[in-house]
């Protein structure tokens, strides 16, 4: 059994592209200068088309989190930290926090992206706890 | 610009049996509320000329509200059928108390039912509940339905020292006012600690903080106030109603800790022309614990931060400053999915009926019902009153 794989789509795709060679990829407005995500056709702020896509320095803090303990399916080992991220550029994304102890999270601590396989042809961001620069709250 | 204010009343009302109902379908169950709800009012189907359901997910149909008005062979001027998550149920209330003020429809019957014990698998019942998450960007990561609400559970715990005790409190208040209730599906009494020895789902969710999942159906029927005078039962007026509607996805949330019932609650407050005090039983959708004690706060009836304190000081359950959840709520009485809220309302009608036994409200004159869809998404309020006044 496979895990859930992201639906595809042109803004997807290019997303995913990013993951594959590291790069986590947010949409910047070249007419407002916000950094958004999830990618869309337009500015969700100003409505401007003018949107570049900007790789992000994948540092950023634990929003909120929580550690499922009953998976959504058998393709996915249980516990794993479920996590809203508020990357350094402004935008928050769901993701994985990984490579540590469960009890090891907190909200407030920062936290750095690194990729991970989710099939053959899908690499998707996770995080990891920023040891060197500890909690930011 | 007019109000609907007091323009329209409910005449009758009606559930099923609820928890596991192996012998009816989600069709047979919401034909049936309808039929029980019809002769609360003491009237005939050939009254009915608006009908609203909502999509059943055991037995989805393209066209639900015409296919259960040809099961009960009616013709109705008005029908359709809603799709607004757990928020549906008070949603459609404005829309079909629009359509009589403005003579689209005189007798509008509601009717929401689903079988989601029976009718679907477990594995069916969790795949279908998470696709609530984005599509691209948060399905992947293995999110179920308890785990969004955790986010937002563990929110309001690091900015507001909210304990999971706190939680555990509100399912033990809902348990209370179900024992109460000869219809719930869960009535032992449960304690703080049984909720916290309850297996740990998604942190701090532990089960019993979890709601039912259950098979049942409930109708009530809507007619303007002039005509409800005429009607075998008082009416319950509809005095207020507002709607709120944030994101929809939780990573896009504005705030975590503070929702679109905020401005819901204000626009049905401002509608009735009533404050949170006025309120003598508050029906708050309990999906999860948590999603009580953001609504308690965000509804106004303690300020924001304070819903820990709220419910372990001025209480929830029976004879609490805020009796909540009257009939044992999602966590207790029964949830069906989508019309979870159904019975919330069919129970306020019978609070303010007087009508609710042993569960009942002393002297309850006025009530605040709230329910949302999606993760805090999109948020609907009523206020009920037993008089126009």
């Amino acid at each position: 059994m496979e895990r859930i794989q992201p639906a595809s789509g042109a803004l997807a795709d290019a997303y995913i592209a990013g993951c594959r060679v590291g790069e986590l990829r947010l949409q910047r407005c070249g007419h407002c200068g916000i950094h958004q995500f999830y990618p869309r056709i337009m500015c969700g702020s100003c409505l401007s088309d003018d949107l570049e896509w900007a790789a992000a320095s994948g540092r950023g803090e634990i929003l909120s989190f929580t550690v499922v303990r009953r998976p959504i399916s058998k393709a996915y080992e249980a516990p794993y930290v479920v996590a809203l991220i508020k990357l350094e550029e402004g935008p928050t994304l769901m993701s994985h926090v990984v490579d540590c102890a469960s009890e090891a999270v907190a909200v407030g601590l920062t936290v750095r992206v690194k990729f991970a396989r989710w099939s053959e042809s899908i690499t998707l961001p996770v995080f990891t706890l920023d040891s060197q620069r500890g909690s930011s709250s | 610009m007019s109000s609907l204010r007091g323009k329209v009343a409910i005449v009758g009302a009606a559930d099923t049996r609820v928890g596991v109902v192996a012998d009816r379908t989600a069709t047979e169950l919401c034909i049936e509320s309808i039929l029980l709800a019809l002769a609360d009012a003491g009237i005939g189907k050939e009254e009915v000329d608006g009908l609203v359901t909502c999509n059943s997910m055991a037995q989805p149909m393209l066209y639900h509200a015409e296919a259960i008005a040809e099961y009960l062979n009616i013709a109705p001027r008005y029908c359709f059928a809603a799709g607004a998550g757990g928020g549906t149920t008070f949603s459609v209330l404005h829309h079909a108390a629009s359509a009589i003020v403005t003579g689209m429809a005189d007798v509008v019957v509601v009717a929401m039912a689903d079988s989601l014990r029976s009718g679907l698998t477990r594995d069916q019942a969790m795949l279908m509940q998470s696709s609530t998450g984005h599509p691209q960007y948060e399905q992947p990561y293995g999110p179920t339905v308890p785990a969004y609400y955790a986010l937002i559970a563990q929110a309001h715990m690091a900015r507001f020292g909210t304990l999971p005790e706190h939680f555990a409190e509100i399912a033990v208040a809902c348990r209370a006012h179900a024992a109460r209730n000869p219809a719930a599906q869960m009535r032992e009494l449960i304690t703080v600690d049984d909720v916290l020895n309850s297996r740990m789902i998604a942190d701090p969710l532990h089960l019993l903080d979890c709601s039912l999942v259950s098979d049942g159906g409930a109708a009530i029927i809507l007619t303007s106030a002039e005509r409800a005078r005429h009607f075998q039962h008082p009416p319950v007026y509809v005095l207020g109603m507002g709607e709120g509607h944030g994101h929809e996805h939780i990573s896009q949330a504005a705030d975590l800790t503070t929702s679109a019932a905020r401005e819901s609650g204000q626009r049905a407050y401002a509608m009735a022309g009533l404050r949170p005090a006025d309120m003598d039983f508050a029906q708050l959708y309990d999906c999860f614990t948590p999603t009580v004690l953001v609504e308690l706060e965000d509804l106004g009836f303690c300020a924001k931060g304070e819903g820990g304190a709220f419910v372990s000081e001025a209480g929830i359950g029976p004879g609490g400053r805020l009796p909540v959840n009257t009939h044992g709520g999602l966590l207790s009485h029964c949830h069906p999915g989508n019309p979870g809220s159904m019975f919330a309302l069919t129970e306020s009608v019978w609070q303010l009926r007087h009508t609710a036994g042993e569960r009942q409200v002393d002297n309850a004159r006025c009530g605040l019902l709230h329910a949302q869809g999606g993760i805090m998404s999109s948020h609907s309020t009523l206020i009920l009153g037993k008089e126009l006044g």
